[in-house]
């Protein structure tokens, strides 16, 4: 666990030590670019297909940095009131019945717009925390334009304005990660004030030393097999190709089967935990079946 | 920055004619990136030097991910940064060495090799590629271009020269099971590392040639090679993929202006009036339509004679695939008859499976293989008369190449006079448009011909394609 007295890392390596220390296997480029953004307080914008641990690098991060995880999931409609703050007004007219008489306006005004009775939103949440957090932004290619158009206040200067209260501005810095899947182009004013990292699925050992990680009772042989064949899966033009989580969960199903090696037919039974399009499964069964039988009939 | 920094890294280039120092290095970098179409800007130049300052610049790898992380925010651009980062400073570092009159050490030790020893470094280079250790990879590539050149087989051209020592060191992605057991070839070298040896081979020859010249040969933008449509036979699925996966993005950030504009919108009189009821039945709050995004009906004729093939294999797959954009979609190729292949194109997904199948069961040769535009219009005027209406969208692809046959255009301009809209694709260049047998004029006059040959070409006719109708009137 980090020392929290000394909560800036001070160079590459720490954090990649300090990733590897809460399971979270990062990548060279990954490593860098998170120490970047804890030093420069810049967001990062990290982008890549779904399923490569991108929601998982913040929490990782997290965890590692011993700060709070605030998330705010992005969809499609999201807006201020969601994702900033909104007045509680049910507690406000509450409130005003509660003093009916007496009280002038300007008074029961001063009184309605105070913190008490502000909703605060996880953006609104990270920027007023006393202490820093880690803010992800999750799927920020779901929201609209004016959306991101809304986020670029709050990314460059880590304020928020408030008409009836005043600003709100951050008194710590948050760490701030967004994720995309690339299912849109971002806006250029967005991406400009983001660090980018694009994160792919890992290379083939990489990828074993997360699945060695998550299911270490698995043996060596059949890990390697079980990466081997994923990357062969990943190869193939598929609707869904398998993510890494979707490897572990593999892993952990052959250690439950108690399998020896990966041979056609444990393949074509488990074949549905890393494959779940109808029609990817018949491609699958087609050309990564078949590769898996030859060296068996050979041997 | 200190000056005791500076000499370490990859950047101890400075040429005395030329601005000093790193910054300098980093400014030329951005323009260069420019100059390729990468959108960098100032905040992304003052973003780069700040990263700069908080890495230390003696690893290589982290030098060129932190100015990644600042200057390349695409996958796209990532690409491209890294073809212009690695000819950047190698240029840069070859530029001073050749004005210093520094030479890299001959490889030392290395006479005339025996077949032995030459199976030894082959063995030797397979293990370390098969690895994917960078330094051993670099090394080796030195001492296999030493080696090839004692045995006088360079040929000068250095794309020759890598093709040949690769092959003579029988490195293959392919497994070669006729190999002994111990030998790292016979499961076959991961692609990626290969290429990167062949890289490596390619930069070590070329090192090579502007020390014995002398001179560095004049720098290359990238070409349009890497934005053009893969029309030749070397097309493949990839390419197919990241032009869909790049009009898929664009439409749908395109989906999102459309909505943003509400200028035309419609009044919504039903919604408007329930809003009315809060007061008192005077519409104060307008409501309107929302504009949804245009889904048009497609037809599509593909040429599938020899001269346009791939082209048109490769259109249609790229309309497969962005199938859901429309909201009906029927495809058709032709020679001398048409014939449908939208089942093909429901069933198969590779797309040189789908060359196959076309080629194989779609029958549209008849005796010449010459293209009969005539007889098809005919024959899909007759096929889809019911089917045609104004909302309906006829796209063809072909270069309008008649070899000599009638047009009959006026048959074309009865199919133009039913669709609500005609596009004409030509994968020809414009120039070469009405030379020889091509008949586009006669046709152009009932339709909107595009040139169809680049990308960014392709990528114009999808957005006027699924253009919201109002704007699509021309």
């Amino acid at each position: 666990m980090p020392d929290p007295e000394s909560p800036a890392p001070a160079s590459v390596k720490d954090v990649a030590a300090g990733l590897r220390g809460v399971g979270y296997l990062p990548g060279e480029s990954t490593a860098l670019v998170s120490f970047l953004a804890t030093k420069l307080g810049k967001p990062v914008l990290v982008e890549g297909p779904a399923g490569v641990g991108k929601t998982e690098l913040a929490k990782a991060l997290a965890s590692y940095l011993g700060r709070e995880l605030v998330r705010l999931q992005c969809y499609e409609g999201l807006d201020e009131a969601k994702a900033l703050y909104e007045w509680n007004y049910r507690k406000q007219l509450l409130r005003i019945q509660a003093e009916a008489q007496g009280s002038g306006w300007e008074a029961v005004q001063e009184d309605i717009f105070g913190e008490e009775f502000l909703l605060a939103r996880p953006l609104m949440t990270a920027i007023a925390s006393e202490l820093p957090v880690v803010l992800l932004i999750d799927e920020i290619d779901k929201t609209d334009q004016e959306f991101e158009a809304m986020l670029l206040e709050v990314l460059s200067d880590f304020q928020i304005s408030i008409p009836e209260l005043g600003r709100v501005e951050s008194r710590t810095h948050p760490v701030v990660l967004l994720t995309s899947n690339n299912s849109r182009e971002l806006t250029e004013a967005l991406k400009r004030r983001c660090l980018y990292l694009w994160l792919d699925y890992p290379a083939l050992e990489h990828e074993l030393e997360i699945v060695r990680l998550h299911a270490p009772e698995l043996s060596e042989t059949v890990a390697r097999r079980l990466v081997e064949v994923i990357g062969m899966v990943r190869e193939l033009d598929l609707k869904k190709p398998p993510s890494i989580a979707e490897s572990i969960d593999w892993a952990r199903a052959l250690l439950l089967l108690g399998v020896k090696d990966i041979d056609e037919d444990t393949f074509l039974e488990t074949m549905s935990v890393i494959v779940k399009h109808r029609t990817d499964m018949d491609v699958v069964a087609d050309r990564v079946g078949l590769k898996l039988r030859s060296p068996a009939d050979v041997a | 920055m200190s000056h005791s920094n500076r000499k370490d890294g990859p950047e101890s280039v400075s040429a005395p004619s030329e601005p000093e120092g790193l910054p300098a290095r980093i400014l030329e970098l951005g323009e260069e990136l420019r100059r390729e179409g990468v959108a960098v800007g100032t905040s992304e130049m003052l973003d780069a030097f700040e990263v700069l300052r908080e890495i230390s610049w003696t690893s290589q790898e982290d030098f060129r991910e932190a100015l990644a992380a600042t200057l390349a925010k695409s996958q796209e651009d990532r690409r491209i940064f890294e073809l212009v980062f690695e000819r950047f400073f190698f240029r840069a570092v070859e530029l001073a060495a050749s004005r210093e009159g520094i030479r890299e050490d001959e490889v030392a030790g290395l006479g005339e090799l025996s077949e032995d020893e030459l199976e030894a470094l082959r063995m030797q280079i397979a293990a370390a590629v098969r690895d994917g250790s960078e330094g051993a990879m670099r090394d080796l590539a030195r001492m296999a271009i030493a080696a090839f050149a004692r045995r006088q087989e360079g040929s000068g051209v250095i794309g020759v020269d890598v093709q040949r020592i690769r092959r003579a060191l029988g490195l293959r992605a392919e497994a070669q099971p006729e190999l002994p057991a111990e030998d790292p070839r016979r499961e076959g070298l991961p692609r990626e590392s290969l290429r990167r040896f062949e890289a490596l081979l390619r930069r070590e020859l070329e090192r090579a040639q502007i020390e014995r010249t002398g001179n560095l040969p004049p720098s290359r933008p990238l070409g349009e090679l890497d934005r053009a449509l893969p029309s030749g036979p070397l097309a493949d699925l990839a390419a197919v993929h990241r032009v869909v996966a790049q009009l898929r993005r664009r439409l749908a950030t395109q989906g999102m202006q459309a909505r943003g504009h509400r200028h035309h919108a419609h009044v919504d009189v039903r919604r408007t009036m329930r809003a009315s009821l809060q007061t008192g039945g005077v519409p104060v709050v307008l409501k309107f339509r929302p504009r949804r995004p245009k889904r048009p009906e497609i037809f599509v004729l593909c040429d599938v004679s020899t001269s346009v093939t791939s082209a048109s294999v490769f259109f249609l797959s790229v309309l497969h695939a962005l199938h859901d954009t429309f909201r009906k979609m029927r495809s058709f190729v032709f020679i001398e008859r048409i014939s449908e292949v939208t089942d093909i194109f429901e069933r198969e997904r590779d797309f040189r499976a789908v060359s196959e199948r076309i080629s194989s069961d779609a029958g549209v040769a008849d005796i010449s293989g010459y293209t009969d535009y005539g007889r098809v219009w005919s024959e899909f005027l007759t096929q889809v008369e019911d089917e045609l209406h104004p909302r309906a969208t006829v796209i063809v692809l072909g270069d309008a190449r008649t070899n000599g046959r009638d047009p009959r255009a006026d048959v074309f301009a009865q199919i133009a006079a039913r669709a609500g809209r005609t596009f004409w694709l030509n994968p020809e260049p414009r120039l070469y448009w009405n030379y020889g047998d091509s008949v586009i004029a006669a046709y152009e006059q009932y339709c909107t011909a595009f040139e169809c040959w680049t990308t960014a070409q392709l990528e114009d006719f999808v957005r006027a394609l699924t253009r919201p109708v109002i704007a699509a009137a021309r």
